[in-house]
């Protein structure tokens, strides 16, 4: 028989090579480029803890210093690319592979690098996806990750922004990997244990607080009225009607004008208590006034929120917390929970085509998926009922047995038919397509597949695509709601009208809504300076937006 | 800078006696709307200024939408654009059709 703790071994020999830098556990931060140098090896995987918002900032600066002569060829995986360093490392050739699943300020720079071939990429993951991943065939052989505190044993607190963190230490320490946490300060007590000293090798006090991306806070006085009248369309045409209790909100503006007129215009529709009261959602600012007003019973969160957490901790009916007292998030469970515990997700994309395939994905912008392909797709395993489930299972079925039925999940599509600078929504073919073909994909990242998705929204009205009986019909009614882009008026206008009278699609004129009552005035905050007041001073936004 | 002009012909004038209305601002993505309760009452002009070329379909479907929809018999409107998106057009030209009913 050969060799079978080979790995136990090989981990042994990198903490002990590390040792060499460290007191105990506990290594300065001008040593880390060395402990990195020793405990690396060509052709690591390696996650680096960048996460939707928490990033491992000063173990990424000291990745990326290191000497490409002695460590090279790294395949990365981690679920956020958003420092510039995350991308420096495959300029100098310390890393060549990359699996990951969001990209949002590094976009740009990464469509460049795909296209010139210094990034051999394995593919754009969901992030359950990526996370489930690092236990069968991307396991790390070293995790580089980020907390608030340790104490010098190595037990970690993260603070609110506990993200992946959980997930990325169970699958690298207890199979053979090294864990390195970076940490703002080395205590001799930590608040709370986060993760347990024994799964953490090396604790490395950082030069300065690790780098928090306030990702979730929309600023209200920047809302428009067309976002107003495409919130106002959602909830009175798909939150009321199918009565959405659970529920996860993506990122944008247009969920944002929701969560802003549910104390408003959703209180003068009478549905409080009736919807959203149930969310897998990071602890959006401008859900404040829905909470304030009595709307939410729960929620569950992915990751925090810069400047949320004296909020937070008053509010503990509201959030999961730890007995430190502050937000305890966790991105896998809460995953999980926009899976299979909720009945709707409704988010943004910025390119859908004639069939409903969207991706975030353009020519000049590679921006990764996040959470939105696992919360945006109907889970086959779910075997719960709930009202919402069945009436969206009942619209989409037309044959079989109706014993046999099973629910839907209603995934949305809240759009625009124009972004920035009159880019078009809707198009003949996804941009992602060409970038497959180009960096030679097998698999063309596409973000939710037309087949997943119920809703489309735009400021033209609904496309209900459960209704629809075949591919034509699905086509023009993703056109009938395309506004003024060229698949829009590339419509057969009887064609539409005639869904239009089914119900298919539905005009604001249709649910009995105004478009010029589509106000401001509606807003329950018109200001992030609203929010605080709305906080009763707890909320505490970051610098970039305060304006007073 | 585009300047396009469109002329239609209505089945009514626009209701009320407003003279004339302004609304919008001049800002990136927005526009200004003047009109001016000028012309015959089955006639409407509207005039675009634009500083992004290359969209005259676009403003002759919004322009044409709006006219099906609001009849602004007796109108001449002067668009200043600040690349709005169409949808924001069609809310202002809406939004000066009912201040002009006042």
């Amino acid at each position: 028989m050969g060799e079978w703790r080979g790995e136990g071994k090989a981990r042994d020999a990198r903490i002990a090579a590390g040792r060499a830098h460290a007191d105990g556990k506990v290594v300065p931060a001008a040593a880390v480029v060395d402990l990195l140098e020793a405990i690396l090896q060509p052709g690591d995987r390696v996650c680096l803890e960048g996460d939707n918002q928490k990033q491992a900032d000063c173990l990424a600066r000291g990745l990326s210093a290191c000497d490409p002569d002695k460590i090279h060829d790294l395949h990365m995986v981690q679920s956020g690319i958003v420092l510039p360093e995350h991308l420096d490392v495959f300029e100098t050739g310390i890393a060549k592979r990359l699996d990951y699943s969001y990209s949002g300020p590094q976009g740009a720079r990464i469509a460049k690098m795909l296209y010139g071939g210094q990034i051999e990429l394995g593919a754009v993951h969901t992030y359950l996806e990526l996370f489930a991943r690092y236990f069968v065939d991307l396991t790390p052989n070293v995790a580089l990750i980020a907390g608030v505190s340790a104490d010098r044993d190595g037990n970690l607190y993260t603070g609110p922004n506990t993200e992946d963190t959980p997930t990325v230490v169970e699958a690298t320490a207890f199979k053979n990997g090294v864990v390195v946490a970076q940490v703002n300060a080395i205590v001799d007590t930590v608040p709370r244990v986060d993760i347990p000293g024994d799964r953490i090798d090396f604790v490395v006090e950082a030069d300065k607080p690790f780098y928090v991306e306030p990702l979730f806070t929309r600023d209200p006085a920047a809302m428009t009225e067309t976002q107003i009248l495409i919130a106002m369309m959602a909830i009175k045409g798909i939150y009321a009607e199918y009565g959405v209790k659970r529920l996860n909100h993506g990122i944008g503006f247009g969920t944002a004008a929701i969560e802003l007129l549910l104390p408003t215009y959703g209180e003068k529709l009478g549905l409080k208590g009736k919807i959203a009261t149930h969310w897998a959602l990071n602890p959006h600012p401008t859900l404040i006034p829905a909470i304030e007003s009595g709307w939410v019973k729960q929620i569950h969160c992915f990751g925090s929120e810069v400047g949320m957490d004296r909020y937070i901790r008053e509010r503990t009916d509201i959030f999961f917390t730890g007995a430190d007292g502050s937000l305890r998030s966790n991105r896998a469970f809460c995953q999980t929970a926009g899976l299979y515990a909720c009945d709707m997700f409704i988010g943004a994309t910025l390119q859908i085509d004639l069939m409903g395939h969207s991706s975030t994905i353009t020519q000049s912008r590679v921006a990764g998926f996040g959470g939105a392909p696992n919360m945006g797709s109907d889970p086959h395993g779910r075997r719960h009922p709930s009202d919402a489930w069945m009436k969206a299972g009942r619209e989409g079925q037309i044959v079989g047995d109706p014993a046999l039925m099973r629910g839907r999940k209603l995934v949305v599509q809240l759009v625009e038919t124009f972004g920035e600078k009159l880019v078009p929504t809707f198009v003949e073919k996804l941009d992602a397509l060409e970038l497959a073909k180009s960096i030679g994909l097998e698999l063309a990242p596409v973000m939710i597949y037309a087949d997943d998705v119920t809703h489309i929204v735009t400021e033209e009205g609904i496309a209900n695509l459960l209704l629809c009986r075949d591919a034509d019909e699905r086509e023009q009614a993703i056109r009938g709601v395309a506004g003024y882009t060229e698949v829009g008026r590339g419509r057969d206008r009887a064609k539409v009208e005639e869904l239009r009278a089914r119900g298919v699609i539905r005009r604001p004129e249709d649910l009995g809504i105004e478009p010029l009552d589509a106000d401001r005035a509606l807003l329950a905050a018109k200001s992030i300076k609203d929010l605080v007041h709305w906080s009763g001073g707890l909320y505490e936004p970051p610098a970039r937006f305060r304006n007073w | 800078m585009e300047t396009l002009t469109f002329r239609h012909t209505t089945k009514k004038p626009l209701a009320g006696s407003v003279p004339h209305a302004i609304t919008g601002v001049v800002a990136s993505g927005n526009l200004e709307i003047l009109l001016e309760r000028v012309l015959p009452p089955d006639a409407c002009e509207v005039a675009i200024e634009t500083p992004i070329a290359g969209y005259g379909d676009v403003w002759e479907a919004v322009v044409a939408d709006f006219v099906a929809r609001a009849q602004p018999g007796g109108l001449r409107i002067s668009i200043n654009d600040g690349g709005a998106r169409p949808d924001t057009v069609s809310l202002r030209l809406l939004q000066g059709a009912r201040l002009m009913e006042a």
